[in-house]
């Protein structure tokens, strides 16, 4: 998979789309990360203006015409303002469009709450069928891509073309990828906070504590032996995302272990009932406690307490 | 209108609506919305659609979609009368062993898309009137929309981007049965003057008797319209949307429940089913007798 020289999202969806005359690039006039496409791709970019309801149902009415739509809105506006149209037109019938929304979480950083998507992995992924994927980083995102778009089944993909610095492992649907192995510490993370979850492990590391590291690349369908076996080998595990602890990845993983009856405590490290403050990503890192030294700090006195 | 619908057409029309009215006991059903729109719908199948029960998978046939999906009774019972759909099944409407519920589902051969939800069929139409284009195919996409229905922003919001996108494979058409679910739409949110609404937006616009099947005959031969409307604002040739308003009546064809806001879901016992059935035939037959020779 590495393999591919893709630079950037642009360059990855202009290959796939070249390939493929199934493939339909459409956006509700957010052109940030596509805005080479409609040279490359003629007719089959649509951009429909701002209105992410239409933009979802045209989608899905090319879908049944056998296309698959790769759809570009922001996160919020997309899973927000057309979430019946998801649900209804797109969810229910399982037509395989993919939905990116971008500027997910802390990504929209001082836009302010209306444009913070802290939400949107719990309403995508309480659609059934619905499958949800939020890449750790630019990388982990051109990776997963191919196999997004092969997929039958609808699917929401949080954007995100920022480096994290490690290296993946090839993407699979369900499997999430272990990138350093640990037992006091187990960090289940999924999206953007990956960076700040591999540097509060390094620094964990520098304080004798060894920290698994877990990218859940996948939340639906979520990868539950591995996310079993984090809970089962680390002495404290905790769930970091940047949306709100409710309904995202610490929901999944709690679920999971009522579900199947694993005692053990996790942490939910992610934004409580509140949006945040808006402001460029480094302040918004730090007001949040989300920074990677910060995490680590909060890691600690959870491993220290444990015992 | 001074010639005739399309012999047939008329006697399909009655057995469609009695298969309706047969609907509304056992839980009921939409009644007054789908009396309404038999009309409009019997005349798409019959002259306009290249729907048949042979090329309902076909990439090139015409898209029917029903976006206000709740006078789904009507669409059954035209299928059954074309035998798309094996009439037999009407008689499991409500029950868990077949699809024949209040709104339409793919389950049931000939319904190209669920609906139910007012206000999202419009958006599914444009994006299957893309495709077409985009394969240089000439089939058509017809929406019937309520006019209630016109109270939902994604409706006008589809519109725009139909009209931006020169949609010209594309249809709509407007059960203007002149009420909402309770009340009459020009007490709640008026919607007249329609036609220079949605001439505004860029739409070629005709307005018919919606209850007349040689009109409405006449109206879909027409189509599209945006062409026989002159020149677009930049002197180019008009392209854009056909809006078809029909004029009709909730209920119609049952003058006691026609037009009445009480009249919008009916559950009736099999007694009265029986005797509005009678008044059914007989309105017809009054119907029949009252017109002048000269369009007989």
């Amino acid at each position: 998979m590495s393999g591919r020289p893709w630079t950037s999202y642009e360059s990855a969806l202009a290959d796939l789309a070249s390939a493929d005359e199934r493939i339909i690039v459409m956006t509700a006039e957010n052109r940030a990360a596509i805005r080479g496409l409609p040279a490359t791709l003629g007719e089959r970019f649509i951009d429909t203006g701002i209105n992410e309801q239409t933009l979802v149902g045209a989608a899905a009415g090319l879908a049944l015409r056998g296309r698959i739509p790769v759809v570009h809105a922001l996160a919020t506006f997309l899973t927000m303002r057309a979430f019946e149209f998801i649900r209804t037109d797109v969810g229910l019938p399982a037509l395989p469009v993919k939905l990116i929304g971008s500027v997910p979480g802390l990504l929209s950083e001082a836009n302010g709450p209306t444009h913070q998507a802290l939400e949107d992995v719990a309403l995508m992924r309480a659609i059934p069928g619905m499958r949800v994927f939020s890449p750790g980083d630019e990388a982990d995102l051109l990776l997963g891509l191919p196999a997004v778009l092969a997929d039958d089944s609808p699917w929401y993909v949080r954007l995100n073309t920022r480096l994290a610095g490690v290296a993946h492992e090839p993407f699979a649907v369900g499997k999430a990828e272990v990138l350093r192995e640990g037992s006091d510490a187990g960090i289940l993370v999924s999206g953007t906070l990956l960076r700040e979850a591999a540097r509060a492990a390094e620094l964990l590391a520098g304080a004798g504590i060894s920290t698994r590291v877990v990218n859940v690349r996948t939340i639906e369908p979520l990868d539950e032996r591995t996310v079993l076996e984090t809970v089962g080998q680390c002495r404290r595990v905790v769930t970091v995302e940047d949306h709100f602890v409710r309904g995202g990845l610490f929901s999944a993983v709690a679920e999971l272990m009522a579900r199947d009856g694993v005692p053990g405590y996790v942490t939910a490290i992610g934004l409580e009932q509140r949006w945040f403050r808006p402001a460029l990503l480094p302040d918004v890192l730090a007001g949040t406690g989300l920074r990677g030294d910060l995490l680590a700090d909060r890691i600690r006195g959870l491993v220290e307490l444990a015992g | 209108m001074n010639h005739r619908a399309k012999p047939g057409v008329e006697a399909l029309a009655l057995r469609v609506r009695e298969r309706i009215v047969r609907l509304a006991t056992g839980g009921g059903c939409f009644l007054g919305a789908s009396l309404s729109c038999v009309d409009i719908i019997v005349a798409l199948y019959t002259t306009f659609l290249n729907l048949r029960r042979d090329n309902l998978t076909s990439p090139e046939r015409d898209v029917f979609l029903l976006s206000k999906g709740h006078d789904v009774p009507a669409l059954y019972a035209t299928l059954a009368e074309l035998g798309v759909i094996d009439g037999k099944r009407l008689a499991n409407h409500l029950k868990s062993n077949d699809d024949i519920y209040w709104h339409p589902n793919t389950a049931v051969s000939g319904v190209e898309f669920h609906s139910g939800s007012l206000g999202h069929l419009l958006a599914v139409g444009v994006g299957i009137a893309l495709d077409l284009r985009l394969r240089r195919q000439s089939a058509r996409v017809v929406v019937l929309l309520g006019d209630g229905e016109l109270n939902e922003g994604s409706v006008w919001e589809a519109l725009l981007v139909a009209c931006a996108k020169r949609l010209s494979n594309l249809l709509l058409i407007v059960d203007r049965n002149g009420f909402q679910a309770n009340v009459r739409t020009e007490e709640l949110v008026p919607l007249e003057p329609l036609e220079r609404k949605f001439a505004a937006f860029g739409c070629g616009v005709v307005r018919v008797n919606g209850h007349d099947l040689a009109a409405l005959e006449a109206a879909l031969a027409w189509f599209p319209y945006t062409e026989k409307l002159g020149q677009d604002a930049k002197g180019g040739a008009p392209e854009g949307p056909s809006v078809l308003i029909a004029d009709t009546v909730r209920g119609k064809g049952l003058p006691s429940i026609e037009a009445r806001a009480d009249r919008w879901f009916c559950n009736f016992t099999p007694g009265e089913v029986e005797a509005l059935v009678e008044e059914l035939h007989g309105a017809e037959r009054a119907r029949l007798t009252s017109q002048p020779l000269a369009v007989r």
